[in-house]
């Protein structure tokens, strides 16, 4: 459609990491309040590190291309080095979002770190 | 394969005959047609024929067009126009919810100017009660304005009936035909309308021109300003080429019309529907189911949004359109799908396919193939598809 940079497009066709975690060890849904759309984030987490991530989206283009990258981005890194991950970092490394869809990329990177807050709050409860 | 455009409704492929009626008025034919030399008579000449083709579409008299720069012009024109010339009479605008933004934006400005307007509601199929209208009308109100047909969900109004209804109390009735104006066979004078809006790029036309058409002996204040072009009712050198275009497109929708050529969008536009209803599940048509433009098939699908469905087809080369917050620059659903009472989730997947004349059986018949797969694949992706309370 030429409104989207080809970095985004593919994520698009073939976005990575769709599903969900039977066994996550947090998991982040989050709506945006913009356009109402809606994100699930699932982490699974290993020594402090982040070794898988999987999403549902429902949303734009954008929405589900950044679901897609930030899947990809998280995957190996420690927790806390995964919060850090903004949503600015998120639509670069997409090569760029149209002005109007940069709120798409919120929601990626707030399911992630509500996923992480989830496995927080989790692994204090089992302690 | 070639790309597929079934978005009809945003915009029409320009006819080929048309293009080469407009060609001699660039730089052949290129008078001024208010110049007494032959240059600009030719071009007056051009001009006036044009007029009368249009007419004739309609069914109104030559002298009652206004040509215009484009639909939205003359929606601006007639709302407008006749608000500032019956200040004095009253200051009450009945309207509805689904109009086409150049009507409820010109209502909202003169809401701004110490107007009351009135945004009537529709029912589940976009149909407005022509009872409301009579409700609504008060001492003070000087013009109805409903659309002819929904440019989203593809509702024909009971137009007949509510102009009959402005009539009986002396209220201008106003509509806004640019849906149906070369797409079905109509009558100013069968409908009752004292003015109706057209634009040219929607009858396989070109951009940037329209008209107006208002009703002998109805009064209303110019919106542009300046010479005394189109008497006095439409300032502005006219747009030659661009009017010569809209005639010759009007003169090839009336034949197409007489030959009922319309019916078999209509077959074809069946059968898209049945075929995705039948292929696919959670899924609703939006508008009515026979009252409705021949060329319009719009439907929610459930659990996606409809950017997603565009991006989709556009990548199997068909274009389509949406009424999902995500396509609509606003990043608010439609007001025409939350007006007939969807919920925002579920506008979001809507997809609206809008079929043309040139439009083949065997470009329906890949869409309803490849549909299902693309609908499908984007389910996958949606957090919804396990608990979605749906519809109904
Ligand atoms: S999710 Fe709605 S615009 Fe991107």
């Amino acid at each position: 459609m030429g409104m989207y940079s080809d970095k985004v497009m593919e994520h698009f066709k073939n976005p990575h990491n769709v599903g969900e975690i039977k066994d996550a060890d947090g998991i982040g849904e989050v709506g945006n309040p913009v356009c109402g759309d809606i994100m699930k984030i699932y982490i699974k987490v290993k020594d402090n590190k982040i070794i898988d991530c999987k999403f549902k989206t429902f949303g734009c283009g954008a929405a589900i291309a950044t679901s897609s990258m930030i899947t990809e981005m998280v995957k190996g890194k420690d927790i806390d080095e995964a919060l850090k991950i903004s949503n600015k970092a998120v639509a670069e490394a997409l090569g760029g979002l149209p002005p109007i869809k940069m709120h798409c990329s919120n929601l990626a990177a707030d399911g992630l770190s509500k996923a992480i807050e989830d496995y927080k709050k989790e692994s204090k409860v089992k302690k | 394969m070639k790309r597929i455009y079934m978005d009809n409704a945003a915009t029409t492929p320009t006819d080929v005959e048309v293009v080469k009626a407009m060609e001699p008025y660039f730089s052949l034919k290129y008078g001024n047609p208010n110049s007494i030399h032959s240059f600009g008579q030719e071009a007056r000449e051009a001009v006036e024929e044009a007029r009368e083709k249009i007419a004739h579409l309609i069914g109104a008299n030559s002298s009652e067009i206004v040509f215009t720069a484009g639909g939205t012009e003359a929606d601006n024109h007639a709302i407008k126009g006749i608000a500032w010339a019956n200040q004095k009479k009253g200051n009450h605008i009945i309207t509805s919810k689904i109009e086409h933004h150049a009507v409820l934006h010109s209502c909202q400005f003169l809401e701004k100017h110490g107007f009351k307007i009135t945004y009537l509601p529709v029912d589940k199929y976009g149909l407005i009660d022509p009872k409301d209208v009579e409700k609504a009308i008060t001492d003070k109100t000087i013009l109805v304005t409903i659309m002819h047909a929904n440019n989203e969900i593809g509702t024909i109004e009971p137009i007949k009936e509510i102009s009959k209804i402005a009539k009986k109390v002396g209220i201008y009735f106003h509509t806004d035909s640019v849906q149906t104006v070369g797409h079905i066979p109509m009558d100013v004078n069968d409908l009752g309308v004292d003015m109706l809006s057209m634009s040219g790029h929607k009858l396989y036309g070109p951009n940037g021109v329209g008209a107006l058409y208002l009703r002998k002996g109805k009064k209303i204040v110019t919106l542009i300003d300046g010479g005394a072009q189109e008497k006095n009712r439409r300032a502005g050198t006219e747009n030659v080429a661009g009017i010569v275009g809209m005639g010759k497109a009007a003169e090839l929708a009336k034949k197409r019309l007489n030959q009922g050529k319309e019916k078999e969008i209509v077959r074809l536009r069946n059968k898209l529907i049945q075929g995705i209803m039948n292929k696919i599940e959670n899924v609703r048509l939006n508008g009515h189911p026979t009252k409705r433009l021949p060329g319009n098939a719009n439907f929610c699908f459930e659990f996606i949004e409809g950017e997603s469905m565009l991006l989709s087809l556009d990548m199997e080369d068909v274009a389509a359109s949406s009424g999902s917050a995500c396509t609509s620059g606003s990043l608010t659903a439609s007001h025409v799908l939350l007006a007939i009472g969807l919920p925002p989730e579920i506008a979001h997947g809507s997809l609206r396919l809008t079929l043309g004349k040139d439009n083949t059986e065997e470009e329906v018949d890949y869409i309803i193939g490849n549909l299902p797969g693309i609908i499908e694949k984007l389910r996958a992706l949606s957090p919804f598809k396990e608990n979605w309370e749906g519809l109904n």
